[in-house]
């Protein structure tokens, strides 16, 4: 959003710990986020990535530590106030999480019917605007089960950018997509985001999407349980030393010779 | 932010070949609504030559208020070919000319978001066609059912034991608390209501029969099959409905694990052992709360009603009880998996199945009360 904005960072998180129960699944985490970045959350399957995003987004409650949204506490805000700053992010989830009882342009209206004092007039030409942004305009009256994967993405997408958002959060963009389809979508989400002018966190492990969209990011590690490395993939790709992250960054190599070596 | 922000507004300058439409303030779709097409038409009416330039000199903050209306302006434009030839917008930022190409590529398709309205005879038709395949679907269930359930009698069937007892103890063991207190309830209430009745006759001692000869062969089957269809049928319909909208049905059927042996048959099972068992307590717990009422109203001793209820109540009383209850148990868990196997696929068709499942198993209990009372009445029974 092209608007008057703190200095403080977007995102900050200090020393962030968050458990399932008694089991810690990251512990002592600390990044920020520039304003205007896009920013990664790399790792392994199973080490954590989106349980950090939970807790980003107000889904769980960090066992300590703090994440301040630009400059204010975000956790220790009351609910109220918290459900206020949570209407500034635009959240992707994995699996999409459209509303399946409305159709996909009721799902990306109910935010605006809820949170803002808009015309139905002016709700349907913003509804209207938001599909044409991710090409879904057509399917505005289809039920999210007669979606395809990718399309159900980009309708999600259009419901996450539904209320102007000064951050958006992106849980694993290309999960379930064809290489295409997701560079297609990791290229919406760069041009949406240089547009809108939002903060971008991506949760991934998708090589590709990181090396492409991303210009800043941490690395979470699940053995250790907490970050190894910061920088942007690029940058750790070339030249970090950490045996875990150069593994990771060099999967994509490793695979290929796999590959060449079955060739007969 | 919102309180010192500036209404969003525009001004039109015309010179020689073209017009300038300068934007002012702040154009926030959440502080100041989106302009309507009224706006777009006046500032073409006005502007009326060959090229419009827009200026963004003046703008404040922005946000999707502002490509909105660029769009409404761009999209009249191309609709109506007589008037300005093109909109510049190379003044606007960076960021908005990006977004404003970016809902231009996907717009040139308006879609058609009215449902088309469907005539009465159409309407008819489809109301007829649906129920005739509902009930192909329901006759083709009751067939498989029997064929299964033979194959299961002669060992041949691939449910597990395992769901089997599970299932028992969720719709048997977990279900006691509430069949006594509706059994037990209504017991009690048969007492009263005949207590008043059958004192005025002098014939309190019959308020035995008439709880004993009610719970046994109506009260305690139907009372417990209701029950069974709130609280179990319902549980299975939107069981399998959320398996359905979770692909876990096609996930089974891939494998080639066939459905009916698999979510089916444990159901039937688990009902039809558990309905009579539980209608067995309920008629105990029915007698009982009958019993309490009739020694505290009436001037029974607890042997008396013992001894009338013995001599009322038959094994025949029992035994009409008792087969109504299988039907019942097989019918509520029928219903509930046939309703669940054949929901849509999203939240909303699991409350629709858990409701039809229930409304379904209601219904059917009572009609299929009413089919046994005509039964036994030609039976003589």
């Amino acid at each position: 959003m092209i608007s008057q904005q703190s200095t403080a960072q977007p995102i900050e998180v200090r020393n962030l710990t968050v458990a399932f129960g008694g089991r810690v699944i990251q512990r002592e985490l600390s990044f920020s986020v520039r304003r205007g970045s896009i920013f990664a959350v790399m790792g392994g399957s199973g080490c954590g990535k989106s349980t950090v995003l939970k807790a980003m987004v107000g889904l769980l409650r960090p066992s300590c530590g703090t994440i301040r949204v630009n400059g204010e506490d975000y956790w220790a805000a009351s609910d109220a106030r918290r459900a206020e700053i949570s209407r500034r992010f635009g959240v992707l989830f994995q699996s999409g999480a459209l509303w399946s009882s409305m159709t996909v342009a009721e799902n990306v209206a109910l935010p605006l019917q809820m949170f803002t004092s808009l015309t139905i007039d002016a709700i349907a030409i913003l509804v209207q605007l938001k599909l044409s942004f991710v090409g879904l305009a057509p399917a505005a009256a289809k039920m999210p089960a007669e979606l395809s994967g990718g399309m159900h993405k980009r309708a999600a997408l259009a419901r996450a950018l539904a209320l102007d958002p000064e951050i958006l959060l992106f849980d694993e963009p290309s999960a379930g997509l064809d290489p295409v389809t997701s560079q297609r979508l990791d290229e919406l989400i760069l041009e949406l985001s240089e547009g809108f002018g939002a903060t971008v966190i991506v949760v991934s492990h998708e090589l590709a999407s990181l090396f492409g969209i991303c210009d800043d990011g941490v690395f979470l590690d699940a053995e250790t349980g907490t970050a190894i490395a910061h920088g942007s993939p690029r940058a750790l790709r070339d030249t970090c030393e950490n045996p875990t992250v150069r593994a990771f960054m060099e999967r994509k190599a490793l695979h290929r010779s796999l590959a060449e070596d079955r060739q007969p | 932010m919102s309180c010192n922000s500036r209404l969003p507004g525009w001004r039109l300058e015309r010179h020689g070949e073209g017009a300038e439409l300068r934007l002012t303030g702040d154009w926030i779709a959440r502080d100041s609504g989106v302009r309507d097409s009224a706006d777009v038409r006046r500032i073409l009416d006005e502007a009326g030559g060959l090229m419009l330039r827009v200026d963004a000199s003046e703008l404040g903050q922005w946000d999707s208020a502002l490509i909105a209306f660029l769009r409404m302006l761009r999209d009249s434009v191309s609709a109506d070919q007589t008037r300005i030839v093109r909109i510049e917008v190379s003044a606007l930022p960076k960021s908005a000319q990006r977004l404003l190409a970016l809902a231009s590529a996907g717009a040139s398709q308006a879609p058609d978001i009215k449902a088309p309205h469907a005539s009465l005879a159409t309407r008819v038709g489809e109301v007829c066609l649906r129920a005739w395949s509902r009930t192909v679907g329901v006759a083709a269930m009751v067939g498989e059912t029997a064929l299964c359930g033979t194959a299961a009698f002669a060992g041949r069937t691939r449910t597990r034991a395992v769901d089997v007892v599970e299932l028992i103890r969720e719709a048997g063991a977990g279900a006691l608390g509430i069949v006594a207190i509706v059994n037990g309830l209504v017991g009690a209430i048969l007492a009263f209501v005949g207590a008043v009745q059958l004192q005025r006759f002098g014939a309190g001692i019959y308020v035995a029969d008439l709880v004993g000869v009610a719970m046994a062969r109506e009260m305690a089957a139907i009372g417990t099959a209701i029950v069974m269809a709130g609280r179990t049928g319902g549980a299975y319909a939107a069981h399998l409905a959320t398996m359905q909208g979770n692909e876990e049905i096609d996930a089974l059927n891939v494998f080639g694990i066939p459905i009916f042996d698999f979510l089916v048959l444990p159901r039937i099972t688990a009902l039809v052992t558990m309905t009579p068992l539980l209608y067995i307590y309920g008629c105990a717990v029915g007698f009982f709360g009958g019993a309490v009422v009739s020694i505290v109203t009436l001037d029974i001793t607890p042997l008396r009603f013992l001894e009338e209820l013995r001599r009322a109540v038959t094994a025949t009383q029992f035994a009409i009880g008792f087969t109504k209850s299988i039907a019942f148990g097989a019918l509520v868990a029928l219903a509930g998996c046939f309703i669940g196997l054949r929901a849509g696929r999203s939240a909303a068709d699991v409350g629709h199945a858990a409701t039809a499942a229930v409304v379904v198993g209601i219904i059917g209990v009572i009609a299929l009360d009413a089919v046994f009372a005509v039964c036994c009445h030609a039976l003589g029974i």
